[in-house]
């Protein structure tokens, strides 16, 4: 290949302030709490009779997750929310987004406390925020 | 149709911490394969590594909806942090990266985080 065409004309990309892509993080954590949500509705609702033991079987239940709109709803926000992540990251260190997508768990919990009616009691409000602070301190992990 | 389950069973929260472990391999060769994108995104479909870690988080996703089929999203989702443990594993084990004072904190409050969730499930 010849390197000696004429100087490139395409334009400097303005780079994202850390502001920004945190933004960009949060939106995410955002997205894949919906998508977990969808994904628990049609989990309950593509569930079959239809045993894992015979092919046939198989085939009606991965036929029946596959059609599920809850299902392909909660995967494409999940798809989505890795393109955001993608953008959030080609500006900005991955030990400084990487925490903030466990904010997720935060609003999976309150989510499905609000929306499915589940149970809250100290434990899990603890557990939660401590997976939160595990998560943060993991991504700092290239840090010594 | 099946009677709901109030609580969440054990067999769910199996399911999903089975579906943790093949998406630990699923990032791990991803990763592997990601080493080999220097011919250029041409050749990234025709990367097995890449191809056999995408297969692997759909067959992930596959158990984890499965898993999510009874219970309660709110313990069953957490569980899925369980990933971070076996990927700092194979990381340490095939990629040689160094297992720091942070990833070490890091994991052991993950692990009382899904614990303590433990204790408060249904």
């Amino acid at each position: 290949m010849s390197s000696t065409a004429s100087p490139s004309v395409v334009p400097e990309r303005k780079a994202l302030t850390r502001r920004q892509s945190i933004g960009l993080v949060f939106i995410c954590t955002l997205l894949g709490a919906a998508g977990q949500i969808f994904i628990k509705t049609g989990a309950t609702t593509s569930a079959t009779a239809a045993p894992w033991t015979t092919l046939a079987g198989i085939w009606a239940n991965l036929y029946a997750m596959a059609i599920n709109p809850n299902l392909i709803g909660g995967y494409a926000l999940y798809a989505l929310m890795t393109v955001v992540f993608i953008f959030a990251l080609r500006d900005e260190e991955l030990s400084v987004v990487y925490p903030v997508i466990s904010l997720t768990y935060v609003w999976v919990a309150g989510l499905s406390i609000w929306l499915f009616g589940e149970t809250v009691n100290l434990p899990k409000i603890l557990g939660v925020l401590v997976i939160v602070a595990g998560v943060g301190v993991l991504g700092m992990g290239g840090r010594k | 149709m099946t009677a709901p389950v109030a609580g969440t069973p054990i067999q769910s929260m199996v399911l999903v911490g089975i579906a943790s472990v093949i998406g630990s391999f699923g990032a791990l060769f991803l990763k592997t394969g990601s080493a080999k994108l220097n011919r250029g995104l041409r050749y990234l479909f025709l990367n097995g590594q890449l191809a056999l870690g995408v297969a692997l988080f759909v067959a992930s996703s596959l158990a984890y909806v499965v898993g999510l089929r009874h219970g309660e999203l709110s313990v069953l989702y957490p569980l899925v942090s369980l990933g971070y443990i076996w990927a700092l594993l194979w990381a340490a084990l095939f990629l040689k990266e160094p297992i720091t004072r942070n990833k070490v904190y890091g994991l052991l409050l993950i692990v009382l985080g899904i614990v303590l969730i433990g204790v408060g499930k249904s």
